[in-house]
């Protein structure tokens, strides 16, 4: 007897020492998950802050009616067409005189963004009476000397590794001595769609066509999912074989590879339905069939949670059985059916794949202006900058995801303050 | 009248006759005894009416669209000369497409070609015919609904059964959506790669060792049948999935025991909703942490230990699909640990077991197939997943196992395959459903045996 406690006895201690190690690897594993979390969120916003600051530049621009060949009588047209870029590049030579060779002009020329010209001729056309006159303006620089002003570009590295050479620092310096280059508030990021030049590119297009495409998402797949979980729930008669099959439908459908689904979205809606590409229309139905199941399963369980005496009770009144529906257990479910709505959304907010296939990676610099306009989605946007090799589209890429990671954590938010506003416990 | 205006003036029709229906009822009522004599309220009336001037248009309206340019296109095609009829389909396409754009641009007149000016004018014709005709018969349809509806209302009239019948069908119909999702999804991918394994063996593309789709673009290359061997891309898959639940499984696991079993109420309160953070994040944020940051990151790391590590590995896109992963696994695991029966553990500690021992030899084992179906179901999560691999994995098929090397991935080969191409006869279009039917097939039957196996395991303890 007291032979096999002493057998327990001595092995206690490696029990204990196991148990704690144990307990240590669920600590750890736990705080691994977390730290990934913590790097992931750190390194996006540490690359993507810079992004909300946009580096401009004071330009003393001669309006020279010479140089422009309008003058203030001409027509809105002449003065639309006239060649702008031409002044910028005089008013740079002559703050900088004596640059020779073809590389540099180029270089002096690239200090401001080429929408400089665009700036003026809008100011000009607004009032002509510009013309003939010296003015200052405020332009954006081009992406180098951004990314410069934003300290990324280090001016001890030899001159063949840096994208900034020797004479451009000069002029840089004697910029930043005349007081001449200012960092501000990113505007352009959130007025501008996509372009070609990282300082000019925006993700307006994106948000809008974000927004489009989750208006028709919504609009199509809240009605479907509600009527279809309000019919399973309350009406499906019990063991039928098509009740079943519709259930393991909606299952499957959850789980199946979300670029699927963007297969089905061109072989089905563009290439049979001739629905057209890249527009928030097949974008939003692609995605509805995506988020009917989420809005399914959620809308299933908030209509369930309604107690039946509630039911009984109005039918008890004559009420007829759509009526108990539409009367009573939907709008008590509506704060469940919400819920998994508003999460349903985000999740097809953050989608891409299936957007991929149906040729919502177009470049486009328009503005969506309905959901038949040619468009991207802020995803697809961070796809798309990812892969453009300079250097600030980089830092655009993590602004852009900051601002979904807001917009996501917005409707995650509004989730849970519905559901705890309203929630009720029978 | 544009689509738009039809659908507006509609439902401006719709409003009106729900009125109308409303007051008709109430009209025909107060000839005898007034409302009472009603045998639905007045509203009902007016539903009915609405249902019965909206149902028959919107579904005319509805597959006209549809059905207009096939109808329209072969239209115009059958009026063309022979020889241009019986071309192949490419060509024919490109005329048509042709045709088309004369007759939207409206410079008909400038063509040289009098055949083509005949049928672009003859489609421009027809297609104006089409857009009155579907006003008018949209218009007509709801019209006369409204006046038949109308017509019908009088005071026996059951207008609530009628309503509610059709809001049933409809309850009806919205739930078959999801059959119809599948068979939509099943049907998509079926019909394109039987046109792909006509132009490719299927045994080939099951067995083949070589994928490289760009050289079959030019048929007298050499080579140019045999180049779609799918081993490389389904190793490849599986790779990156093997590395992602190597990553995913222990940790998730680990943290879910610790949570379900250790862990105090209010850690847990915050640490479960932390980590379901990462399963909110969206995959293409994913995609452009691992390219930007854990590929180079890896890279260096691996030259500083003389390793060359290429850099899209294998190895990078599989760690963060690991992480994506990780709250798919705790969060499944976390429901059948906490399911199983507390009087289990109550018996091992009452035989004198530590906490650690419990929880290996009692609850891992009574949790075991719900584990197993949570990490098949990760498993699926991860063959499926395109945004991390497509940033992050290569492009080239190579066939290989170690994770330091580029592999692609099935969704990879899709992604690059549709992206850009419009043409829907070459193989190498048709690949891509290919690819997507196997995609299906494999993440289908996990979900299936997953599923399976955590509802058998649910019933043992109920």
């Amino acid at each position: 007897m007291s032979n096999s406690t002493d057998i327990i006895r001595a092995g206690l201690k490696k029990r204990y020492a196991r148990e704690k190690r144990f307990r240590f690897f669920g600590i750890v594993s736990l705080l691994i998950s977390f730290a990934f979390l913590l790097v992931l969120l750190f390194t996006i916003v540490n690359k993507g802050w810079p992004a909300f600051q946009q580096t401009y530049v004071k330009l003393d621009v001669e309006l020279s009616e010479d140089l422009l060949k309008v003058n203030k009588d001409s027509d809105e047209d002449a003065l639309y067409s006239a060649n702008y870029s031409k002044v910028v590049k005089k008013s740079l030579q002559k703050m900088f005189p004596g640059v020779k060779g073809r590389k540099q002009k180029r270089a002096l020329k690239n200090i401001v963004s080429n929408s400089a010209a665009y700036d003026i001729r809008d100011k000009v056309i607004e009032n002509p009476d510009l013309l003939g006159t010296t003015q200052s303006y405020w332009f954006l620089a081009k992406d180098d000397i951004d990314v410069f002003m934003k300290g990324k570009i280090d001016r001890h590295l030899p001159e063949d590794e840096r994208r900034i050479k020797d004479y451009q620092f000069v002029w840089i310096d004697k910029l930043i001595e005349e007081d001449r280059l200012e960092k501000r508030f990113n505007t352009v990021l959130f007025s501008n769609g996509d372009s070609r030049e990282p300082e000019q590119s925006g993700l307006k297009g994106a948000i809008m066509g974000s927004l489009y495409t989750m208006l028709v998402t919504l609009l199509l797949s809240f009605p479907i999912a509600v009527a279809a979980a309000a019919y399973l729930e309350e009406f499906a008669p019990q063991n039928n074989k098509w009740v079943d099959m519709i259930e393991i439908n909606i299952n499957n459908l959850a789980a199946v590879p979300s670029i699927v689904f963007g297969l089905l979205g061109l072989a089905i809606y563009i290439n049979y339905f001739g629905v057209p590409r890249s527009t928030p229309l097949i974008g939003g139905l692609v995605l509805t069939l995506m988020t009917l199941p989420t809005i399914i399963i959620a809308s299933r369980a908030a209509i369930k949670s309604v107690p039946p005496s509630i039911k009984e009770a109005a039918v008890g009144l004559g009420a007829s059985k759509v009526q108990v529906l539409f009367q009573h257990t939907l709008p008590l479910a509506m704060p469940g059916i919400l819920t998994g709505t508003i999460i349903g959304m985000a999740q097809a907010l953050g989608e891409t794949a299936p957007l991929l296939m149906i040729g919502m990676v177009a470049f486009v610099a328009e503005v969506p202006n309905g959901i038949l306009d040619p468009a991207t989605v802020m995803p697809v946007q961070i796809y798309l900058w990812s892969d453009s090799p300079e250097r600030a589209f980089t830092e655009r890429t993590s602004a852009a995801i900051m601002v979904l990671l807001a917009f996501l954590v917005a409707m995650n938010l509004i989730a849970i303050l519905l559901r705890k506003k309203f929630e009720r416990r029978w | 009248m544009p689509t738009q205006t039809i659908i507006i003036t509609l439902i401006a029709l719709l409003i009106f006759s729900y009125f109308l229906g409303q007051k008709r009822s109430i009209a025909v009522s107060s000839i005898n005894n007034g409302r009472r004599d009603l045998h639905s309220r007045p509203h009902y009336y007016g539903y009915m009416v609405a249902i019965w001037a909206g149902i028959p248009a919107v579904l005319i309206l509805l597959l006209w669209t549809a059905f207009n340019n096939s109808i329209v296109t072969s239209l115009t095609i059958s009026t063309l000369p022979e020889s241009m009829q019986t071309q192949s389909k490419d060509s024919l396409g490109l005329v048509v497409n042709e045709l088309r754009n004369l007759a939207d641009s409206g410079q008909i007149a400038d063509e040289a070609d009098p055949i083509k000016r005949e049928a672009a004018s003859h489609y421009q014709r027809l297609q104006g015919i089409s857009k009155l005709a579907k006003t008018v018969i949209v218009l007509v349809v709801a019209l006369l609904g409204m006046i038949y509806a109308w017509r019908l209302i009088n005071p026996e009239l059951r207008a609530r059964n009628v309503v509610e019948k059709v809001i049933r069908v409809a309850m009806i119909l919205c739930a078959c959506i999801a059959i119809l999702s599948t068979v939509g999804i099943v049907f998509s991918v079926l019909f394109e790669s039987i046109r792909f394994f006509e132009a490719v063996p299927p045994s080939d593309f099951l067995f083949g060792t070589k994928w490289s789709p760009q050289t079959s673009i030019r048929s007298d290359q050499v080579g140019s049948s045999g180049s779609f061997g799918a081993i490389p891309l389904f190793v490849g898959t599986l790779l990156i999935s093997t590395i992602a639940l190597v990553i995913a499984v222990p940790l998730g696991l680990m943290s879910a025991i610790y949570l379900s079993e250790y862990a105090s109420k209010s850690v847990r309160a915050f640490a479960k909703p932390t980590l379901e953070i990462l399963a909110g994040i969206p995959t293409v944020v994913y995609g452009f942490f691992a390219a930007l940051t854990v590929a180079p990151f890896l890279r260096d790391l691996g030259e500083s230990i003389g390793l060359s590590v290429a850099s899209e590995s294998a190895l990078a896109a599989g760690l963060v699909m690991g992480i994506m992963i990780i709250p798919f696994v705790s969060s499944l695991s976390d429901d059948v640990i906490s399911a199983v029966p507390q009087a289990m553990r109550d018996g091992s500690y009452g035989m004198g077991a530590t906490k650690s021992e419990t929880i290996r030899q009692v609850i891992i084992p009574a949790a075991l197939p719900g584990i197993v179906g949570g990490i098949l179901l990760a498993a699926s999560r991860a063959i499926g997943e395109t945004m991390i691999v497509v940033m992050a994995a290569g492009l080239s098929a190579k066939l290989t196992i170690n994770p330091l090397e580029a592999v692609t991935t099935v969704t990879v080969q899709i992604v690059t395959l549709l992206t850009g191409d419009q043409e829907f006869d070459s193989p190498k279009t048709l690949a891509a459903f290919a690819l997507g039917l196997g995609l299906f097939v494999i993440t289908l039957l996990l979900n299936i045996v997953a599923l399976h196996i955590i509802r058998k395991y649910r019933e043992q303890y109920e």
